[in-house]
């Protein structure tokens, strides 16, 4: 009995050799496995005869992109295509940020309201949105909203705003410091700033979508502050605004703030959808430069790279604002 | 559900002068909604889009000499479903320990079934044989719901046990229905199309993006350096590449990573990375699963005398699983609703048959018509599975455990 007490025990049940033993097979297949991809990759790759380069990157376009902040055109290279198209999507990401957040905290506070209606219409509006695809709701938004819009002097026509097939027309300076609003000439809508049907479709579909989801962060953020603490408030003498303001909101956001990073990061992947109706975001002018130049690796490394850079800035700021609310121990 | 009375409407809609005006304008504008939204569904809308093209949005362009195939896969998947929600109503609920044959959910559910099978085929125009067809399926969920719930329990623990496995199972017997094989005709898998494609990437994506899940998140758990910086890398780059570039690279660069002609066709190079896509989803999910369960768990089972597999598999896991169901099937839904990008690499599912629909002349400007129905039905699938966990949810906790 001492005997085989003191034994020690197999090789198989050595708690330092076991790991070790495990994470040299894992390894091990891992090397394999990738080895023989890449080995395939470089062999159908050469057989094809587009080894990676960037050379093409500086070759002209060839293509139109419709509606770009940065001024492109056709003879411009490949690489400035593909920056317009990065602007254009932090263009509908940024709105759309600013959209959501709004629309969000609206529907999440309505979910408290006193009034059983408003109480109700803010479950069926995220029950609605969150169980239809949101590819759905784009071409949906696209095709039978915003492309059913009247054309001409039939528009939807408020002070200084048109919302028209053609787009939305919007008030601005113009030549100087003229203030114009939108004009009809010749049948077309003229004004100093235009959204695109195309761009609308998107933003109101990306802001529609992505607020359902910001709604329940902040409905779980405002739960988890305890009921005393209102109570408690309202005995020292605290307004219903002034309580909010001091008291309930510095305590929802620290809980709100992790939940909006995550909606964010997909609001920003999610515009890469922006393809189906119609804009031109990185996406899209990713896929036409693949079907014109073939180099398939380089293009998705691109796109890869950029949407990455884009979780990562928007997680490095939103953990800044994380740091700013939470609690700070003394 | 509280119940409507005159004095909990007056209370919940005009308990003050602000509350009754918001009330009243939002009643207003909801009747005017309404009321459109009905006149045009009603008397404008051409439903005939739908109804001409019903098959192509069920099966595609499944050979019609083959689609008895399909039905009898409907008769099996529907019969599976009546069985679990009989099994899963027997079960005992924490504050309920028996519970009725037919509870109050239960007979809604099922008047609202038999109200949409004999109403919904009618009203699409299909024709009679196919209409008792549907009659048919109806009646087999609900018998089968009925045997379930009235001899099931007296099949014991193990079947109870035994029910999740009829799932894959059925997947098995699905995959040779509808692809052939074992005897039956070959239906190559560029006529597979609509609602059914939708479903055999969805399934084909959560059958095996479950176990890998759990691979991940136990891997990103684990203390070896190797397994947990694989995981954290393989998790955190997929989550952060939006999955319709995923899916345009398994389209273009799965051929060049796969010895020539051993890649697989384009829907299965979706369907893998649908698969790849989730499992870094779910793998978050069930770390948050196992996290919530208490390391002196894995201690105890340990100083038991278990060695690590089993002490995860038969202690850790079970508890992990159960704490992070909600958040799986939320992942499961959104895969389900994640098959529409497939429309954007240009396959026909559900999404991408009625892209093709609209892009015929005959059928020009019925996109509202289209997409409305498509919205009903997506939603119908994913709230129906919302509910099902709910109930499972409920079901799962041990009495001790608590919430």
């Amino acid at each position: 009995m001492a005997g085989r007490l003191s034994a020690s025990p197999p090789w198989w049940q050595n708690r330092r050799l076991v790991p070790w033993l495990v994470q040299a097979a894992v390894g091990l297949v891992l090397v394999v496995v990738i080895a023989f991809l890449l080995g395939n990759l470089v062999r159908n790759l050469s057989a094809a005869g587009l080894l990676l380069s960037w050379r093409w990157l500086g070759q002209p376009a060839s293509f139109d992109i419709a509606e770009s902040l940065l001024p492109f055109s056709a003879s411009d290279p490949y690489w400035r295509g593909l920056l317009a198209g990065l602007v254009n999507t932090l263009r509908v990401v940024g709105l759309g940020f600013v959209g959501s957040t709004l629309l969000g905290t609206l529907v999440g506070s309505a979910s408290f309201s006193s009034n059983g209606l408003v109480k109700r219409l803010a479950r069926i509006y995220v029950e609605v949105i969150r169980n239809i695809p949101l590819l759905l709701q784009l071409v949906f938004w696209y095709f039978v909203v915003f492309l059913a819009l009247p054309n001409g002097a039939a528009a939807i026509q408020l002070p200084g705003i048109v919302l028209a097939k053609s787009g939305l027309f919007l008030p601005g300076f113009e030549g100087g410091l003229h203030w114009t609003g939108p004009s009809l000439v010749d049948g077309v809508w003229q004004a100093p700033l235009r959204f695109t049907p195309e761009f609308g479709a998107l933003l109101t579909g990306l802001v529609v979508y992505t607020a359902a989801f910001i709604a329940e962060v902040v409905r779980g953020g405002i739960a988890a502050v305890p009921k005393g603490q209102w109570e408690a408030a309202t005995s020292l003498g605290l307004g219903p605004l002034l309580s909010l303001r001091r008291i309930i909101i510095p305590q929802a956001l620290r809980v709100i703030v992790p939940g909006l990073n995550t909606q964010y990061i997909s609001l920003a992947k999610n515009s890469s959808l922006a393809v189906a109706c119609g804009y031109t975001d990185l996406y899209s002018v990713a896929e036409t430069s693949l079907n014109q130049t073939g180099r398939a690796i380089e293009v998705i490394v691109i796109l890869l790279a950029a949407y990455l850079a884009i979780d990562l800035v928007i997680s490095l700021v939103m953990n800044g604002l994380n740091r700013l609310v939470q609690i700070k121990e003394r | 559900m509280p119940r409507v009375t005159p004095t909990s409407l007056r209370k919940e809609l005009f308990a003050n002068p602000l509350d009754g005006l918001v009330s009243v304008l939002l009643i207003t504008g909801l009747a005017a909604v309404g009321y459109r939204l009905l006149h045009w569904a009603l008397t404008q809308a051409q439903w005939a889009v739908i109804q001409a093209n019903s098959t192509l949005f069920a099966v595609g362009r499944y050979p019609i000499e083959q689609q008895w195939r399909l039905w009898l896969l409907v008769a099996l998947l529907v019969a599976a479903t009546g069985l679990s929600w009989g099994v899963l109503r027997g079960l005992p609920l924490r504050d309920r320990p028996i519970t009725a044959l037919w509870p109050r959910n239960d007979r809604i559910g099922a008047i609202v079934l038999v109200a949409l099978g004999s109403w919904a085929p009618a009203a699409l125009g299909l024709t009679l044989s196919i209409q008792v067809r549907w009659w048919g399926l109806t009646g087999l969920l609900l018998l089968m719901r009925w045997l379930a719930g009235r001899y099931g329990s007296r099949l014991g623990k193990a079947a109870t046990r035994a029910l999740p496995l009829v799932w894959p199972l059925l997947y098995l017997v699905g995959m040779v229905l509808i692809g052939g094989g074992l005897g039956l005709v070959p239906v190559g898998t560029n006529e597979w199309g609509g609602l059914l494609l939708t479903l055999v990437e969805a399934s084909f994506a959560i059958l095996l993006s479950a176990p890998l899940g759990v691979l991940l998140a136990l891997g990103r758990r684990s203390s070896l350096p190797l397994l947990r910086w694989g995981s954290v890398l393989y998790i955190e780059f997929i989550r952060g590449a939006p999955l319709i570039t995923l899916l345009f690279l398994g389209q273009n660069i799965l051929g060049f990573l796969l010895p020539g002609g051993l890649a697989p066709d384009r829907i299965w190079r979706a369907a893998w990375i649908l698969t790849f896509f989730s499992a870094a989803y779910l793998a978050e999910a069930v770390r948050s699963g196992l996290a919530a369960v208490p390391r002196g768990q894995l201690e105890a089972a340990r100083s038991l005398g278990l060695s690590l597999p089993q002490a995860l598999a038969q202690v850790v896991l079970p508890q992990a699983l159960r704490i992070a169901l909600p958040a799986t099937v939320g992942q499961f839904i959104s895969l389900l609703q994640d098959t529409t990008l497939l429309s954007l690499i240009g396959l026909l599912d559900l999404l991408g048959t009625a892209r093709s629909v609209m892009a015929n002349p005959l059928f020009l400007g019925k996109s509202a018509e289209v997409y409305l129905t498509l919205a009903v039905l997506f939603w119908c699938c994913c709230a129906a599975l919302g509910l099902g966990s709910r109930a499972l949810e409920r079901r799962l906790n041990p009495p001790s455990l608590g919430r």
